[in-house]
């Protein structure tokens, strides 16, 4: 009898959490429920992980990762354009195969894959070695999970502090919609340094309005432009700082349309382009499918149904996402330091294991 | 000096009763500064020494004469050897002596200052009418060197409405509108820094509104051609011009001569109060000045024999045959050139909304060219949305998005087609801002960039980045609501927040591939050529 979750009357609370979890990523992503940021939805998707290990019924590792996969294959398929939700559990996976190693008292090392030899030689682990059974292996992982929520709780400060390091006085720097990360990044070097940011509004949906009205509002000289100008201004900057959506497994990024017209007229100017963006972002994802890359939303943002007569003959796109080449970014600013975009493969070997990368 | 304290009351009253001042009273005002001016410098050469210092702070202020700057003050002014060519120097030279203020003469300084210029400039029209150019506001350098050689000197005047963050630029400009009896148009919000040179209007505060009803100094068609260019109705290389152009063939038709006077010499003075106000409801771009340089020469060529009815029946038949030359007949040739450049099953990539190239566009169309196009268009103008529908109304099959999502859509472009305000001298193309980060992401994708653009819109300006010299528009424009919410309501209230609305930006030579003009297709870089070739014709 495979164990599910829906045996006990207890574990109904858990189906519905799941079922709202689900319907909640549904309509975030068409832009009609709630909007939530990355770090909000990375900490929900943990959380409710941490409560399927609690509250499920399973024996062994095997199973755990077993209902983990399962549920994690419903929840990139509810909305396959937030990653976050995907690399959490990529990670929780990784906690549990780091957890199992231990309790059996092998060393971390045997279990990586990663040379020729060792493919070789130690033949790679099988399904089978994760159906023992160990008595701690559940508390080991739910303070596994814990640890990692803490990590969670702190990328944006971790961010932060790093500011200053960045940016020096009466600096130009520009950005292009908003990200919350961003935001910290420039309120936290303004409290020491003075200078001057320029906001390009990202049309249509305008959210670099909000970013410079609530940089102004800590002080900071903000300048809103349109998205036609960036290459116009691009010669009086000395910085360009962005977030992102996702970072690619190639050190490219999948960011907010425009960024890559951003990036371009950068590189033409030899300014250099900082990405700031938590590890949770990190994809193991590569950025050739065409189809599945970009995501549409309705194009009445771009073309409204008061032009009515000729809607019916036009075509309209309204994509939501730009990819940007890695050659682009000159630095990864990250919880975990700084590192240049092609060390981001690097990044991915601690983060995920290499059979979660298809979950 | 009694004599002409009545005659400023008299002045004063027609001004404000909205007359134009008779020919008698401007008479009189420059018997009166002429007096005035005689009586300063024999007071100047007594306190040439007390005035000298005076001079020299107002010349880091002001941009005097560069060489009148350096001279003492010990000889006469007159007798300074400026190293420029004499009329104007000399006509620059009576002017910081005029200015080197002695305290009781404050309120007639203002005056004699008028007259000076006035005569500065009459003296330098006269003298140089061969000669390209005023010497009016040199270089703040303050050379005022124009080395003999066959090139033309190019010693220009500054235009104005980039010298806004310069006081006195901006207070010698309000002196010549209230001449012209001409309202100043004051700037509106919070500029940002890097383009405080430049006027920022709001479309909220026409001009119309200083003015009386009925103007009579400034022709009725004309204060409505100064509103369309306030409130955007006529927009547009193009149309700017045709439009300036109607307007003027009907300021020629209500024109008569007034006695005494000549048509050549007085019909010009009549255009330039109209021309200012044009400039204070919007900068005049190139291809207007262009069209007023050619309107200019025409009137003061017209031979003084030649009677009044048949003069202003040459210059409409002038006017009416640069608009066909120039404009209609240009964009037939421009579009002869560029059909053959249109393949069947291009896809072709256009900005915003050139006439230009939406005309090329329909020919190829007619044509029996099968492609399809792709309308790029941006916030806060959205001019796409017309170009769309010109084209949509001829039948061609179009796609549309915003600048932001064109990194998305160029995989699919074979080849993008811009229009252009103006081409300058050093190859670059100004034209409406986001083109050149069109032509930036099209050369990153290898699609060929092709410029559109008609001769007359050719200037001599040389410019290397879009700050210099720009319009800025109301920064109210970028104000947008979105489900119920404005974020950026109350930009005003906070201090540190600054909304920019470039209008214009200029495009590199690098990232244009071909300029399809009517004299052929030619590189970017061939347009000085062009403009040689052009003033030896003229």
């Amino acid at each position: 009898m495979r164990p599910g979750l829906h045996e006990e009357w207890g574990e109904i609370d858990l189906t519905e959490r799941i079922e709202a979890f689900l319907s909640d990523l549904k309509r975030g992503g068409s832009g009609t429920g709630p909007l939530r940021g990355s770090a909000e939805m990375a900490r929900e998707t943990t959380a409710l992980l941490r409560r399927i290990a609690a509250q499920a019924r399973w024996s062994n590792a095997g199973d755990l990762m077993e209902i983990i996969r399962t549920e994690g294959r419903r929840m990139t398929a509810a909305q396959p354009s937030e990653t976050t939700v995907g690399n959490m559990i990529r990670r929780v996976l990784k906690i549990i195969r780091e957890e199992y190693a231990r309790s059996r008292g092998s060393s971390e090392e045997t279990d990586q894959q990663e040379s020729l030899h060792k493919l070789l030689t130690s033949g790679g682990l099988s399904e089978e070695n994760f159906r023992q059974h160990f008595a701690a292996l559940k508390a080991n992982v739910i303070e596994a999970i814990n640890e990692l929520l803490t990590e969670l709780e702190g990328t944006t400060d971790n961010i932060k502090m790093q500011a200053l390091e960045h940016i020096h006085s009466n600096e130009v720097i520009m950005t292009i919609g908003r990200s919350r990360t961003v935001e910290a990044f420039l309120k936290d070097a303004a409290r020491k340094r003075k200078f001057h940011v320029i906001v390009a509004e990202c049309a249509p949906f305008c959210q670099g309005h909000k970013m410079a009205t609530s940089l102004s509002e800590a002080g900071i000289e903000t300048t809103v432009i349109t998205d036609a100008a960036i290459f116009a201004v691009m010669s009086r900057v000395n910085k360009v700082i962005i977030g992102t959506q996702t970072v690619l497994a190639n050190g490219g990024l999948r960011a907010v349309n425009g960024t890559h017209t951003l990036a371009l007229a950068a590189k033409h100017h030899s300014t250099p382009l900082i990405v700031c963006a938590p590890m949770f972002k990190l994809s193991p994802q590569f950025p050739n499918e065409e189809d599945t890359f970009h995501k549409f939303v309705s194009p009445h943002e771009v073309l409204p149904f008061t032009e009515g007569e000729i809607l019916s003959k036009v075509n309209v796109h309204c994509p939501v996402f730009d990819y940007v080449p890695p050659e682009l970014i000159t630095l990864f600013i990250s919880n975990i330091g700084g590192h240049a975009p092609s060390y981001i493969y690097r990044l991915m070997s601690e983060l995920y294991h290499p059979e979660d990368h298809e979950l | 000096t009694r004599d002409g304290l009545c005659n400023t009351d008299d002045i004063e009253r027609s001004k404000t009763e909205g007359k134009e001042l008779t020919k008698e009273e401007k008479q009189r005002l420059r018997k009166e500064k002429k007096q005035q001016k005689k009586n300063k410098e024999k007071n100047d050469e007594k306190t040439s020494h007390e005035g000298e210092k005076k001079k020299n702070k107002k010349k880091k202020e002001e941009q005097p004469a560069g060489s009148a700057s350096q001279p003492p003050a010990q000889p006469s002014p007159k007798a300074v050897p400026a190293p420029a060519p004499p009329p104007p120097a000399a006509a620059a030279v009576p002017v910081p002596a005029s200015e080197a203020p002695a305290p009781a003469d404050k309120p007639a300084k203002s005056k004699a200052d008028l007259k000076a210029e006035r005569r500065a400039r009459q003296e330098a029209e006269r003298a140089s009418k061969g000669k390209k150019g005023d010497v009016g506001q040199p270089a703040p350098t303050g050379k005022l060197k124009a080395p003999p050689s066959e090139l033309q000197p190019v010693v220009k005047r500054l235009p104005e409405h980039v010298q806004v963050d310069n006081p006195e630029v901006v207070k010698k400009l309000a002196k010549k509108l209230e001449r012209q009896q001409i309202p100043l148009r004051s700037d509106y919000g919070y500029k940002v820094s890097l383009f405080s040179h430049l006027h920022q209007y709001s479309r909220k505060a026409p001009l119309t509104q200083q003015l009386g009803i009925p103007s009579t100094v400034i022709h009725p068609a004309i204060v409505r051609l100064g509103l369309q260019y306030s409130q955007g109705i006529v927009a547009g290389s193009n149309a700017r011009s045709v439009a300036l152009l109607h307007a003027f063939q009907q300021v020629i038709r209500d024109y008569t001569t007034p006695p005494n006077e000549e048509l050549s010499r007085d019909l010009v003075n009549k255009l330039k109060p109209y021309i200012s106000f044009l400039n204070q409801c919007r900068p005049l771009s190139a291809s207007m000045g262009n069209a007023i340089k050619y309107i200019k020469k025409e009137i003061s060529n017209i031979p003084s024999q030649c009677k009044e009815e048949e003069a202003k029946i040459k210059l409409l038949n002038c006017i009416e045959r640069y608009i066909n030359e120039k404009i209609v007949l240009a964009a037939k040739a421009i579009a002869k050139y560029s059909i053959e450049k249109i393949s069947d099953g291009d896809v072709i990539l256009v900005y915003g909304c050139s006439s230009l190239v939406n005309h090329i566009l329909c020919e190829a169309f007619e044509k029996k060219r099968k492609f399809r196009v792709i309308v790029v268009d941006s916030r806060p103008r959205l001019e796409g949305r017309e170009a769309l529908r010109r084209l949509v109304q001829k039948g061609i099959s179009c796609t549309y998005v915003l600048i932001s999502a064109v990194s998305y859509i160029l995989p699919e472009v074979s080849k993008v087609f811009l229009g252009a305000h103006a081409l300058l001298a050093n190859g670059y193309v100004m034209s409406r801002v986001g083109t050149s980060q069109i032509a930036l992401v099209a050369k990153a994708f290898n699609v060929p960039v092709l410029v559109c653009c008609e001769t007359y819109k050719f200037c001599e300006r040389v410019q290397t980045d879009s700050f210099v010299s720009n319009e800025l528009d109301d920064p109210d424009d970028l104000i947008v609501t979105r489900k119920g919410k404005t974020q950026l309501e109350h930009w005003q209230k906070v201090p540190s927040l600054g909304l920019l609305n470039l209008v214009y930006d200029v495009t590199p030579p690098d990232f244009v591939d071909l300029v399809i003009t009517d004299l052929g297709m030619i590189p970017c870089t061939s347009v000085p050529v062009v403009l040689r070739v052009k003033n030896v014709d003229q």
